[in-house]
C-alpha cells in the first residue's frame, strides 16, 4: 500500500492514537518499495533491518504529541552521509563507502524519530538532470517508465511520486530538487542558501549547493523542512537566522494581493508550448485569487547556463580532488607508482559526466584562462543575483516554469551534454543568487500527459512567503490529487 | 584567451586533474569541451566593467571557532576505510618526486 | 665583473593554537600516528573547515608586531594540488587578501642598521608528514591543519648575513609575542629561500633559484653563500643561471638541483568558498593590541635608560621571552637589576647550557631569585655563599630558608664578632704593632684570622669596620 492521499500529520495522529505503528509505516515503505521498485530503480540500498529495529524501539517508547516525525518513514539521497549505511554519491569511486558520522540533516530528523528506508539513486555526484549518469542504475520516471526522472535527485522524486515514502531529501545545486520535481508532479522546495547546514553532503559545488525536501504535499515539506533548518557549528555558511514554524500558518495562507513578477524569459517561446499553456493557467489562477502579475525582463537569464556551468564545474573540480584513492573509496588495482594510484584511481572510478565537469572546471581555474572565465562567471553571478534582487524589490514572488520541458526519453539526451545542460536553464539562475525556490505541480501536459512545474523564486530567508504561495494553489486546484499509474496498478 | 581547445589543452588540463584519456575517450571529449567552452566564451559579451565578483551568496561574516581542541576517536574507523595501512598510517607507493616535498 | 645580490624570504612559523586552523583536532606532537585527526583532517567526503578564531588573532598578532598593516576585509583561497600529505587535494590559504600587508623589521649587521620590509603574511594550513622505506611511503596526519603564517619578505636583503640577521630579528619578535615556539630545530619554523645576482649598476634582477625549507640559521647562511658563489661562476662562465628549485646539502656544504614535474605549479587558486568572509573590525585590532606582550627592542632600551644596565646585557636577556619575562619578573620582586642580570647570564645560563634545558623547565623562579639578589644586597650572605644558595633555588628551595638550613648565613652581629676580635688581637700583638708602624698587610692578616675563628661567615665588611675601629683604639 502507498503512501498516497495521506500526510505527515495524519499519520502522526495515527501514530499518537495507536491507531498505527511505526512498524506498520515501516513495513508499508518497504513493501511498496518492492512493489515498485523492479520498475523504477529509485533506490541504491535499502537500510531494512536498522529502520526496523528503530520503528520498534519507537513503538515501544510511544509516540508524544509533539513528536510530529517519529515513526515516518523517509528516504535519504544518496549524497548524504549515514553512519554504518553505505554512502556512494551513485559513484564507483565511492562504491561500498563507509561513512563514520552522519549529515547534519540525517541527525536531525534522526534525533526527531523519522527513519531512513534507504539510500535514494542521483546523477554521479548529483552532476546530471537525468538520473542516467548513476554509475549503478538509471532511475525511471513512475507516470512513464521510458522516461527520465529528471535529476540529479531522481531516485528521491521518483520514490515520493510512487508513494513509497512521504518525503525524500534532495539536494540542490543547480536545479536538482525542482528540476525532478517537476518531472514527478510532486513538491521540491530548495530553500535559501545557508537555511540548512551542509555537513555531510557530499559537495558538488560549494556555493550553491543546499538541502532540501522532495514530498507529495506542501505541508508535509515545510513541516521537514523546519526540521532540518537551522544554524550548524560544524558549517559556517549555515546562517544565523530563525527557523519559523512554517507549517503552522499554512491554514491562513492567502495571495490577495501577493504581487507576482513574470519573467518574459520564464514564459518565453522557448518553452515547450504546452508546458508553457500549463504555467500560464497556474498563473491565471493565481490572477484570480487576487495576486497581481507583472512582466519583467531578467536579461541575464540566458547566461545563466554558462555562467553556472564554469562556477559550478570550478568548485566540483576542486571538492572532486580528494577522491584519490589514498585514504578512502575507489583504489586502483596493480598500480605501478603513486602517480597510477592517482590517475588510474579517478580515471576508472568517475563516469564520463563528473570527469567532463572536473574538466571544465580544472580548465576554468587554469593559468591563463582564470581571468576570462571563472572571474568573469563571478562577476555574471552578481549582475544576475542583482536583477533578482531589483525585482524582488517591489515583488513578493518570482513565477515561471521550473523546465522547458516535461521528462525526456531515457537515453535522448545523454550523449548531448550541451542539450543536457540548457535543461537548467530556469532554474541555475536562482542558485547563483542563492534564493529559495519550490516547484510545485501545475498541470500536466496535454501532449504527453506528463507533470509539468511551476517555479516559485523568493527573497533571502522568506520561505514562508513560498510555502504560504504553494499551498493556496494546491488548496484550491485538484493537480496535486492525480497520482502515476506505474503501469496500471495505483 | 583561447576560443578553441584542442586536444593537446585537453591533455594538459587532464594532468592538471589526474585523469587519463586515452585516444577514443580524448576523440569523444574533446569536440564536448570546445563546444561547452564555446559556450562559456558567450560571457565575454556581458559588459562587467566595475561589477564585483561573486563567490557565494552567503550572507554570514566573522564565523568563527573558539580554539578548544577536541580528540575525535576516529582514528580506528577512519584507517579502516583505507584502501592500504600500516602501523596506523597509511600507506602509499613511494614519492618519488621531491620537489612537492614538504611544499607549504 | 661586480654583482649585487637579491635574497627573498619565505618563513612559515607553526602557530601553538590548543586546535588546528580548520578542525578542533587537537595541536599535539609525539602521539601515535593519525591519533589527532578526524574526518575533516582526512579530507572526508561532506567535511567542511571550522575557523579557528584564535589563529586569526595570532595572525593579527604577528603582523602589528612586524609593524605591518592589519587587513580588515580578507577572505581565504583554495591552492589545489594532489600530494598524500595533502587530504583535500587544496590547501586552504590566503592568496588574494594576506591577512597582514607591508611590514619591517630592523637589522644590524656589522654595526650598519637596515630595514628589512615585509611584502606579506598569511594564514594557512600545514600538511600531514611523508615517511619513506623503500617502495613505499607512509602518511601520518597528525600535522594536517597545523595552523601556520607564512611571512614573505620584500627583495631587500642583499647578503647571507642580511639573510640570516633577518631570520633572528623575525624570530626574535614573533617568539615575544607568544604564538610560536620557533624554534627550526623543532620545525615550528621553516625557511624557505631565493636569491638572485645582477651586475651592479644595473636595475634587472637576474634569474632566481629556489631552496626549501633549510633548517637551521647556519644552514641558510651557508646555503645562500654558496648559491652566491655558483650563481657568480655560471655567469662570469659565459652561462645563464636556470631557474630551478635547488637544496642545500649539509654534508657537501653546497646546493644540489632537485628532481621535479613539469607544469605541476598551475595550483589553481580561487576563493574557499565554504568559509565566510571576515571583517576585521579595530576594536578587535585594539584588543589583540593591548594583549601584545612588550617586543625586545623597546624591553631593552627600557633595561639600558631605566635600569641602568649595559647594551651588552640588555641584548643577551632579550634573546628569549622566557629569559626577559623572568628577569622583568626577578626586579619587579625587588632584586637589583645589575645583579639579577648578572646572575642570569652568567649562573642561569651555564646551568641551562650544562643541563640542556629551557629556563621554563627548571624551578627557579623570579621571586627566588630575587630573594637570593636581595639576601647578597643585604649582606646576609655573601656572594661565595651565593654560588651554594643557588644550588637550592634552582631546585625550587626558597633561598632565605635554603641558607638558613645550610649554615650559610653571614656572621654581621657585631655583639658576636667583637669578643672574637678582641680574641683575635689578644693573641697577635705582634700585628698590632706592624699595623701601627704603618705596615698595611697586617690588617689583611688579621681579618684572615677572624674568618678562619668563623668559619669564613663573617661578614667581612663589618670585620673591617670593628676591626678597624679597635686597632685605632689601642
Amino acid at each position: 500500500m502507498s503512501f498516497y492521499n495521506t500526510s505527515i500529520s495524519e499519520l502522526h495522529q495515527q501514530l499518537v492514537n495507536g491507531d498505527v505503528s511505526a512498524t506498520d509505516l515501516v513495513k508499508r515503505a518497504f513493501d511498496r518499495i518492492e512493489e515498485t521498485d523492479d520498475k523504477l530503480q529509485a533506490f541504491l540500498a535499502l537500510n531494512k533491518e536498522a529502520a526496523l529495529k528503530r520503528a520498534a524501539e519507537i513503538d515501544k517508547a510511544g509516540v508524544a504529541d509533539d513528536q510530529l516525525l517519529a515513526g515516518i518513514p523517509l528516504a535519504v539521497k544518496d549524497n548524504i552521509l549515514t553512519k554504518g549505511l553505505t554512502t556512494t554519491a551513485a559513484s564507483k569511486i565511492l562504491e561500498n563507502f563507509n561513512p563514520v558520522y552522519d549529515a547534519t540533516v540525517v541527525e536531525k530528523i534522526k534525533q526527531a524519530g523519522a527513519i531512513n528506508v534507504g539510500k535514494t539513486n542521483l546523477d554521479e555526484f548529483a552532476m546530471g538532470s537525468s538520473t542516467e549518469n548513476s554509475a549503478f542504475k538509471t532511475t525511471h520516471n513512475p507516470w512513464n517508465l521510458t522516461r527520465v526522472p529528471g535529476g540529479s535527485s531522481g531516485g528521491s522524486a521518483a520514490a515520493v511520486a510512487a508513494g513509497d515514502v512521504l518525503g525524500a531529501f534532495g539536494t540542490d545545486t543547480g536545479g536538482s530538487i525542482r528540476m525532478p520535481a517537476s518531472f514527478n508532479g510532486i513538491v521540491g522546495m530548495k530553500p535559501t542558501y545557508g537555511r540548512v547546514s551542509r555537513w555531510g553532503v557530499i559537495a558538488f559545488g560549494s556555493s550553491f549547493d543546499q538541502v532540501g525536501w522532495l514530498t507529495k504535499s506542501v505541508k508535509d515539506n515545510a513541516i521537514l523542512m523546519q526540521a532540518i533548518s537551522g544554524l550548524d557549528k560544524h558549517d559556517m555558511t549555515s546562517a544565523n537566522k530563525e527557523v519559523p514554524n512554517w507549517a503552522a500558518s499554512l491554514d491562513n495562507a492567502s495571495v490577495k494581493g501577493l504581487r507576482i513578477a513574470v519573467p518574459e524569459e520564464y514564459v518565453s517561446d522557448k518553452l515547450d508550448p504546452d508546458v508553457r499553456e500549463v504555467v500560464e493557467a497556474a498563473l491565471k489562477h493565481y490572477e484570480s485569487l487576487g495576486a497581481t502579475i507583472d512582466t519583467v525582463k531578467m536579461p541575464h537569464t540566458k547566461y545563466g547556463v554558462p555562467a553556472y556551468y564554469i562556477l559550478a564545474s570550478s568548485e566540483a573540480s576542486s571538492n572532486l580532488q580528494r577522491y584519490d584513492g589514498i585514504r578512502y573509496g575507489f583504489r586502483a588495482k596493480d598500480v605501478k607508482n603513486l602517480d597510477d594510484v592517482y590517475v588510474r584511481s579517478r580515471t576508472e572510478g568517475f563516469g564520463e559526466e563528473v570527469k567532463r565537469r572536473i574538466m571544465l572546471g580544472t580548465f576554468s581555474l587554469s593559468a591563463g584562462f582564470y581571468d576570462a572565465y571563472f572571474n568573469k562567471a563571478a562577476k555574471v553571478r552578481r549582475l544576475m543575483a542583482n536583477d533578482f534582487f531589483n525585482v524582488l524589490k517591489d515583488h513578493d514572488v518570482i513565477m515561471g516554469a521550473t523546465g522547458a520541458t516535461t521528462a525526456f526519453e531515457i537515453g535522448s539526451e545523454v550523449d548531448d551534454p550541451t542539450k543536457m545542460y540548457f535543461n537548467d536553464t530556469l532554474t541555475v539562475p536562482v542558485n547563483m543568487a542563492g534564493l529559495p525556490a519550490m516547484s510545485i505541480p501545475a498541470g500536466f501536459s496535454k501532449k504527453d500527459g506528463m507533470p509539468v512545474g511551476l517555479q516559485i523564486i523568493g527573497k533571502q530567508f522568506d520561505e514562508q512567503t513560498l510555502y504560504n504561495t504553494a499551498y493556496v494553489f494546491e488548496q484550491t486546484t485538484d493537480v496535486h490529487k492525480r497520482n502515476p499509474k506505474l503501469g496500471g496498478q495505483d | 584567451m583561447a576560443e578553441k581547445i584542442d586536444r593537446q589543452e585537453v591533455q594538459h588540463v587532464a594532468n592538471l586533474a589526474k585523469l587519463s584519456f586515452d585516444d577514443q575517450a580524448l576523440s569523444k571529449i574533446t569536440p564536448q569541451l570546445e563546444e561547452i567552452i564555446g559556450l562559456f566564451t558567450d560571457l565575454q559579451k556581458v559588459d562587467t566593467d566595475g561589477v564585483e565578483p561573486m563567490y557565494s551568496p552567503t550572507t554570514e561574516v566573522n564565523v568563527m571557532r573558539e580554539d578548544k581542541g577536541i580528540r575525535s576517536n576516529q582514528r580506528e574507523a577512519l584507517l579502516k576505510n583505507a584502501p592500504d595501512t600500516q602501523d596506523g598510517l597509511i600507506k602509499v607507493p613511494a614519492i618519488i618526486d621531491e620537489s612537492e616535498d614538504g611544499d607549504k | 665583473m661586480n654583482f649585487q645580490t637579491t635574497i627573498g624570504l619565505e618563513v612559515h612559523v607553526e602557530l601553538k593554537t590548543k586546535s588546528k586552523i580548520y578542525s578542533p583536532s587537537p595541536v599535539e606532537y609525539g602521539d601515535e600516528p593519525n591519533l589527532n585527526t578526524n574526518v575533516i583532517d582526512w579530507g572526508y567526503p561532506g567535511t567542511l573547515p571550522t575557523l579557528n578564531k584564535g589563529v586569526v588573532r595570532d595572525g593579527i598578532m604577528a603582523g602589528l608586531a612586524l609593524h605591518a598593516n592589519i587587513t580588515h576585509k580578507m577572505h581565504f583561497d583554495r591552492k589545489n594540488y594532489f600530494y598524500p600529505d595533502n587530504p583535500k587535494a587544496y590547501q586552504i590559504t590566503q592568496s588574494d587578501t594576506p591577512i597582514a600587508t607591508d611590514g619591517w623589521v630592523e637589522i644590524e649587521v656589522k654595526g650598519k642598521k637596515k630595514k628589512i620590509g615585509i611584502a606579506e603574511m598569511h594564514i594557512e594550513e600545514d600538511a600531514g608528514k611523508n615517511t619513506h622505506t623503500g617502495k613505499y611511503s607512509y602518511v601520518d596526519l597528525n600535522r594536517q591543519g597545523t595552523p601556520l603564517i607564512e611571512i614573505v619578505s620584500k627583495p631587500d636583503i642583499s647578503s647571507a648575513d642580511e639573510a640570516v640577521a633577518y631570520l633572528e630579528a623575525l624570530r626574535q619578535r614573533i617568539q615575544f609575542t607568544g604564538i610560536s615556539d620557533v624554534k627550526m630545530e623543532e620545525g615550528s619554523m621553516r625557511v624557505d629561500t631565493n636569491i638572485s645576482i645582477h651586475p651592479f649598476g644595473t636595475d634587472k634582477l637576474g634569474t632566481r633559484t629556489e631552496m626549501k625549507n633549510i633548517n637551521s640559521f647556519n644552514f641558510v647562511k651557508n646555503a645562500l653563500e654558496y648559491e652566491e658563489k655558483r650563481q657568480q661562476q655560471v655567469i662570469l662562465s659565459g652561462h645563464s643561471v636556470t631557474q630551478e628549485t635547488r637544496r642545500y646539502d649539509e654534508p657537501t656544504k653546497t646546493t644540489k638541483e632537485m628532481r621535479s614535474k613539469e607544469g605541476s605549479d598551475d595550483y589553481r587558486y580561487f576563493p574557499e568558498p565554504d568559509i565566510p568572509p571576515l571583517d576585521v573590525s579595530d576594536d578587535w585590532i585594539n584588543e589583540i593590541k593591548a594583549d601584545m606582550p612588550e617586543m625586545p627592542n623597546s624591553r631593552r632600551e627600557r633595561y639600558v635608560n631605566d635600569l641602568g644596565l649595559s647594551k651588552y646585557d640588555a641584548e643577551v636577556l632579550t634573546q628569549t621571552k622566557e629569559m626577559s619575562d623572568f628577569f622583568d619578573a626577578a626586579v619587579k620582586e625587588g632584586g637589583d637589576p645589575k645583579r639579577v642580570a648578572n646572575y642570569l647570564m652568567n649562573d642561569v645560563n651555564s646551568y641551562l647550557n650544562d643541563q640542556q634545558v629551557d629556563l621554563q623547565d627548571t624551578k627557579l623562579t623570579p621571586a627566588h631569585l630575587a630573594g637570593m639578589v636581595k639576601l647578597i644586597t643585604d649582606g646576609t650572605i655573601s656572594s661565595k655563599m651565593a654560588k651554594k644558595v643557588f644550588k637550592g633555588i634552582i631546585a625550587g628551595e626558597d633561598p632565605a630558608e635554603y641558607a638558613k638550613s645550610h649554615n650559610l648565613v653571614q656572621l654581621s652581629d657585631p655583639a658576636q664578632l667583637q669578643p672574637i676580635i678582641d680574641d683575635v688581637l689578644a693573641n697577635n700583638q705582634q700585628s698590632i704593632e706592624d699595623f701601627k708602624n704603618g705596615k698595611d698587610r697586617a690588617v689583611g692578616y688579621l681579618v684572615g684570622q677572624i674568618m678562619k675563628q668563623t668559619r669564613g661567615k663573617a661578614n667581612p665588611q663589618v670585620v673591617n669596620k670593628l676591626l678597624m675601629k679597635s686597632l685605632n683604639a689601642k
